[in-house]
């Protein structure tokens, strides 16, 4: 029961914010989604208590969905220490954006739809992360896509948002593409889509090969990668992740909730949940490993030249996405998780804070107009410091360090310790990317308050700290990133606890198991994550703060370089030659030129002019004058004379 | 009403409606009034009198029900002989289901002609339902011909300005195909010497005579479904016919094709299926790709639903000659999706084409600022267009895709990319129409749905989104008669020593004798647990030795067997 409740609160809590927002009132909606919430998250730590700790995970079936000959699929709930783990992070992070959402949007006159759209797609995500089977899974995935669209959009009258939620669907789609191909693989695999017949029938399948366009690959393999397609469109892999950066076009608690904290984390949940196919799949995992890192890497390049706060805080969130499929990558898929949970904690925390930064700045977000508020804004400012210290991992080793500094740096010594090439390969590209994480995490703190002011007189009279409804939730958050670390580190990845904690929702073979090897390795592998993150503060410092000069003296250097990175390595100028135009162009060509010239030219519309040409020269045949006629019987005797003459 | 000949009662109400309608005299005005309430009235009737063939309908036989058989022209072998099965039952329902929809949308939107529209559409459905009940393929013909006459008068009397192109070419594209139909039905009756289309399934033709008889019906059906490259007349006919028409032409006309696809070609003729099968492929899949991106291209509202109903009819027909449960399934399932929701789509364009007097796309725009409910009700409809799980499009695209995967994986990996295409030209347009700045004066005076609209948009989106969440309450009702069809396909090409079409047949999948070594003991933590009985995987090892194979570089990290994994865990 408590299952069901903590699931379908958000959907009735939606229903009714959307339908009736306009009868029960801006207040009566606020009161109704975030109270749906409340209850939502009490019963999901009740479930966690019960699941994670106690060990009764659970099944709870709810009626028969798809049913097609051996295809059969039901709405289910399976709730495990998985599952557990992501309720607490999805209806933590969905309640405390709520809360957010009533200051922040205080002054929107919509204020009904939004929440109704947030509680949908709390309601989505959360039956994504119960699914008891791949197809449930998919509503999801496509559920979260579409209250991921519908939130894009919330201002839609503007163009900007629009296109980037058009773009948001579709480069979704193209990810859906692969994830539908890997849902039918695994069907003729395992004749199942159903996680209680695929899991336990995996290691029977390890070498099986599959007929797949023509080519025998391994069955495996080939399913995984077409899993991890749609993994890389919702998590924004490199590639496809051109529409997550656009996707700050909709209100900063979206971009906390969904582009940070929720959604954009399913592909890594949906890769961490299937760890018993993965582990057979080794092709698949070194492919994941090396996109991962490539993501990690490229993504904080991208994140250290752009001046939109929010965009340098949406490629962070891409960058650490590739710290976890890399984590996964390299079968330490616990570690992923764990990293999930925290990043979910302070990476919320870094929106809400920018939103904070955001609001009191009267909606400017270019932080070359901002900096000098510190003193105007204090508890946003210590937020945003304990958000940015998680995000770049500070700690002291043994004694304490922020939720970063234990998820990020297990996933670093589980890369190195796989031993495999591709895990030191992105061991080697996360401490870069670490550092660079470092690096414009500081950038972004000391443009945004730290030197002379740099906003207009009546912007600066108007900055204000923002209200306890906003300030409230900031407060949880930054807990969340000061204790999630210390506090989880033993459950999620520890050396003996554990398997006590997973109980089997993740699955590695003992030749992975990374995450143990990283216990055993040696101590510069952990250390080094740290001190380049120290590094990256203090050049940080150097560039921004003590000697101002460098970063343009640099960029001029550089210059072709920080083109290339500036523009994002033209990914959207690329695909919009490569895709986007052409689609276009072959449409228009083949409605004029495929259906109007060349179907209804040869067909319909050509047997009619044929056929009325004919007629018209039979017609013309028929002239009356004797001497026509004479003429072609003349023809005709001589036609026939000819034939009986040289007939063979 | 136990022995009532419920099929001809459900036939011939609307034909009797119509003459009623025909008798109304009087001042213009009070004309129109009465033709209307008539036409609702009889058309309600007929929808009552046609649940009862689902409450008498027995879902677990296979065979035909509700079987009227009366002699008419012995001399030939043609009789009235008409029946149901489960193919057929649902497109029964869907015709008499959306006639009084139509009825009403056509309430306001038709002024001139009102009694002979009213005639024209209670004749359609007659049509319509006697098409799909006849077992006498002469009976068939007749009103698979005679479907057109009433819609041919619906384009050409209160179409548009390009009706008269429109009828035309409409008329030559069915022409043909009729044509060569009829004369695969004769050549038929040459050999069986009966009408009678339950002798004729279960009737072995001959396999060289089977593959012209396919490709003579092929050419009937396929102009109907429309199938790409015989579709160009679709979207013209479309463009010019009101409302209703359109309603009527994509919800059931076209289904026509996929019916006459299932019943005649995939039954009858077996072998003609097997033989032709990549040639169908071929087809949806261009038409799947080539119209969605057409369909991208057009300015005109109506033009572009017309394009994205024969992509989303190229997946019903890939479906069908997929000859799998998931492909049949998928494509009948995705022919009463598309039935209720390019039903739902045109009403949609009728609402503000009855209130703008334009199908341009850009004429309009930002219509979420002044008409939120209608912005909703066209929201879901088109998220059941792009196919989103959940409602009802998802089933039959997923289940026909999955088919086609299984029977041939290049044709499945074409297929799916209309996930992509699909959604590009339903968002566009949804972006021009309600998203954006509401400039338009004429536009902004638009006022949102009235009572008569949502009261026939309410059960259309409670059927899409039961069909979504709760697809049984549909495919149960067919799942015994696609069983047998397909048991009876197989067999009849085993006995030519043919297979359907398998990509990758299960016996690939079959545990090797090596697979066994691994096992779940390997696993650092221990399989997953679930409370549910029977679940339990505890397949017990058999060695203990890891495959160097498995490795990715070969790096044995750790050879001993981990202590901690607890040996059981949640019982």
């Amino acid at each position: 029961m408590a299952v069901i409740a903590a699931i379908f609160l958000p959907l009735l809590a939606a229903f009714i914010a959307g339908f009736f927002g306009r009868r029960i009132g801006d207040r009566g909606s606020q009161l109704v989604t975030c109270g749906a919430m409340v209850a939502a998250l009490v019963l999901s730590v009740m479930l966690f208590i019960d699941v994670a700790i106690n060990g009764h995970a659970r099944v709870v079936p709810l009626a028969n969905w798809v049913a097609s000959g051996d295809f059969h699929v039901d709405w289910a709930l399976r709730v495990d220490t998985l599952t557990a783990v992501m309720l607490i992070v999805v209806n933590g992070v969905s309640t405390m954006v709520h809360i957010y959402s009533v200051g922040y949007m205080s002054h929107d006159p919509d204020k009904p739809r939004f929440m109704s759209y947030l509680s949908l797609f709390t309601f989505m995500m959360l039956m994504l992360v119960t699914s008891d089977n791949l197809l449930q899974m998919f509503f999801g995935w496509e559920g979260v896509g579409v209250a991921s669209y519908l939130l894009i959009n919330f201002w839609f009258e503007k163009k900007s948002a629009n296109d980037a939620s058009m773009k948001a669907f579709l480069v979704n789609r193209v990810g859906d593409f692969g994830f539908a191909l890997g849902i039918f693989s695994i069907f003729i695999i395992f004749g199942s889509v159903e996680f209680g017949t695929i899991f336990p029938a995996a290691a029977g399948k390890a070498h099986a090969t599959f007929n797949f366009l023509g080519w025998h690959v391994s069955a495996l393999d080939c399913a995984c990668l077409l899993l991890f397609v749609g993994a890389m469109g919702k998590s924004a892999q490199l590639g496809l992740h051109t529409w997550l950066p656009d996707a700050m076009e909709g209100p900063t608690p979206v971009s906390a909730l969904i582009h940070a904290a929720t959604m954009v984390t399913a592909g890594v949940f949906m890769l961490a949940r299937m760890s018993p196919v993965f582990e057979y799949a080794p092709t698949a995992l070194a492919v994941v490993t090396v996109l991962g890192a490539l993501t990690a890497f490229v993504a904080a390049t991208i994140g250290m030249t752009q001046f939109d706060i929010k965009r340098v805080i949406a490629y962070s969130t891409m960058s650490q996405l590739g710290y976890m499929f890399f984590a996964i990558g390299v079968s330490a898929y616990q570690a992923a998780v764990f990293h999930l949970m925290t990043h979910a904690f302070f990476k919320a925390l870094l929106f809400l804070g920018a939103g904070s930064v955001i609001h009191a700045m009267s909606g400017e977000q270019d932080m070359r107009k901002m900096g000098g508020i510190w003193r105007l804004i204090p508890f946003t400012y210590a937020v945003m410091w304990i958000g940015n210290l998680a995000l770049a991992g500070v700690g002291i080793p043994g004694v304490f360090g922020f939720a970063g500094f234990y998820s990020k740096d297990i996933i670093l010594e589980a890369a190195y310790g796989s031993g495999t090439a591709v895990g030191h390969f992105a061991y080697w590209l996360g401490i870069a990317a670490a550092f660079m994480t470092a690096f414009y995490s500081w950038r972004l703190l000391i443009m945004t308050f730290h030197g002379k002011p740099r906003a207009s007189k009546e912007v600066m009279d108007h900055v204000h700290e923002s209200p306890v409804v906003m300030t409230g939730p900031l407060t949880v958050l930054a807990i969340g990133a000061l204790i999630a670390g210390i506090g989880g580190y033993e459950w999620f990845v520890g050396h003996e606890a554990r398997a006590e904690f997973w109980r089997g929702a993740i699955q590695v073979l003992h030749a992975h198991d990374s995450i143990h090897a990283a216990h055993e390795g040696r101590e510069w592998v952990g250390v080094l994550p740290l001190f380049v993150g120290l590094a990256g503060i203090a050049l940080a410092y150097v560039c921004y703060m003590f000697v101002p000069g460098i970063p343009a003296t640099f960029t001029k250097v550089v210059k072709p370089l920080h083109v290339l990175v500036f523009n994002k390595y033209f990914f959207d100028q690329i695909y919009d030659v490569l895709f986007v135009k052409p689609a276009r162009l072959l449409g228009f060509g083949l409605w004029k030129a495929g259906d109007g010239a060349i179907i209804d030219g040869l067909g319909p519309d050509g047997v009619a002019k044929t056929t009325r040409g004919v007629a018209a020269g039979v017609s013309r045949l028929q002239s009356g004058y004797v001497y026509h006629y004479a003429f072609a019987m003349v023809i005709g005797v001589v036609a026939l004379v000819g034939w009986f003459y040289f007939k063979p | 009403m136990a022995d009532w000949p419920i099929l001809s009662l459900t036939t011939f109400l609307p034909s009797i409606g119509a003459l009623l309608i025909l008798l109304v005299r009087g001042e213009e005005q009070a004309v129109a009034r009465n033709a209307k309430a008539l036409a609702l009235a009889t058309s309600l009737l007929t929808f009552i009198v046609s649940l009862f063939i689902l409450v008498k309908f027995d879902p677990s036989s296979a065979g035909f029900q509700l079987v009227e058989e009366h002699s008419w022209l012995p001399a030939l072998g043609i009789q009235y002989l008409r029946g149901i099965d489960g193919v057929s039952v649902w497109f029964v329902l869907a015709s008499t289901f959306l006639t009084p929809v139509c009825v009403l949308a056509s309430w306001d939107s038709v002024e001139k002609r009102v009694k002979e529209f009213m005639m024209s559409l209670l004749l359609l459905e007659t049509m319509l339902v006697g098409m799909f009940t006849a077992l006498d393929f002469v009976l068939f013909y007749i009103f698979f011909e005679g479907v057109l006459l009433p819609m041919f008068l619906m384009i050409g009397v209160w179409g548009g300005p390009g009706r008269i192109y429109a009828a035309y070419k409409f008329f030559i594209y069915t022409f043909i195909g009729s044509v060569l139909m009829l004369l695969a039905i004769i050549a038929m009756y040459l050999q069986v010497g009966t009408f009678d289309m339950r002798v004729m399934l279960d009737h072995t033709f001959d396999p060289s005579m089977q593959k012209i008889l396919w490709l003579a019906f092929f050419a009937a059906f396929a102009v109907k479904t429309p199938m790409w490259p015989f579709h160009t007349w679709l979207p013209f006919a479309h463009v010019e016919a009101p409302t209703a028409g359109s309603v009527m032409l994509a919800g059931v006309m076209l289904k026509m094709g996929g019916y006459g696809l299932i019943r005649a070609n995939l039954q009858m003729l077996p072998i003609g299926s097997a033989t032709y099968t990549n040639l169908v492929f071929v087809m949806s899949v261009v038409a799947i790709i080539y119209t969605s991106l057409v369909a991208l291209a057009q300015t005109d509202m109506k033009k572009m639903i017309a394009y994205s109903s024969v992509a989303h009819m190229g997946y019903v027909s890939m479906g069908i000659f997929s000859a799998n449960a998931q492909g049949l399934d998928g494509a009948m399932f995705q022919m009463l999706s598309h039935t209720v929701v390019s039903a739902a789509l045109f009403l949609c364009i009728g609402v503000v084409y009855n209130r703008l007097h334009t199908r341009e796309i850009a004429r309009y725009g930002g219509m979420a600022h002044n008409m939120p409910k209608y912005a909703v009700v066209f929201m879901l409809f088109m998220l059941a267009s792009v196919g989103l799980p959940g409602t009802s499009g998802f089933v039959g695209e997923f289940l026909s895709m999955l088919g086609a995967y299984e029977a041939n994986t290049w044709v499945g990996l074409f297929a799916s990319t209309g996930l992509v295409f699909g959604a590009a030209y339903m968002l566009l347009l949804y972006r021009k129409l309600f998203y954006g700045k509401l400039e338009k004066a004429d536009v902004m005076a638009m006022p949102d749905l009235n009572a008569k609209e949502i009261l026939y948009f309410a059960p259309l989106v409670a059927i899409v989104i039961m069909m979504g969440v709760y697809p049984k309450s549909f495919s149960s009702v067919y799942a015994a008669s696609l069983d047998h069809i397909l048991s009876h396909h197989r067999d009849a090409l085993a006995a030519e020593g043919l297979t359907p079409p398998v990509a990758n047949p299960a016996s690939a999948f079959v545990p090797a004798a090596n697979a066994g070594t691994m096992s779940d003991d390997h696993m650092a933590a221990h399989p997953a647990t679930t409370e549910t009985p029977g679940t339990e995987q505890a397949t017990e090892p058999s060695t203990t030795e890891t495959p160097a194979s498995e490795t990715p570089a070969g790096a044995p990290v750790q050879a001993e067997p981990k202590a901690d994994a607890n040996p059981d865990a949640g019982h």
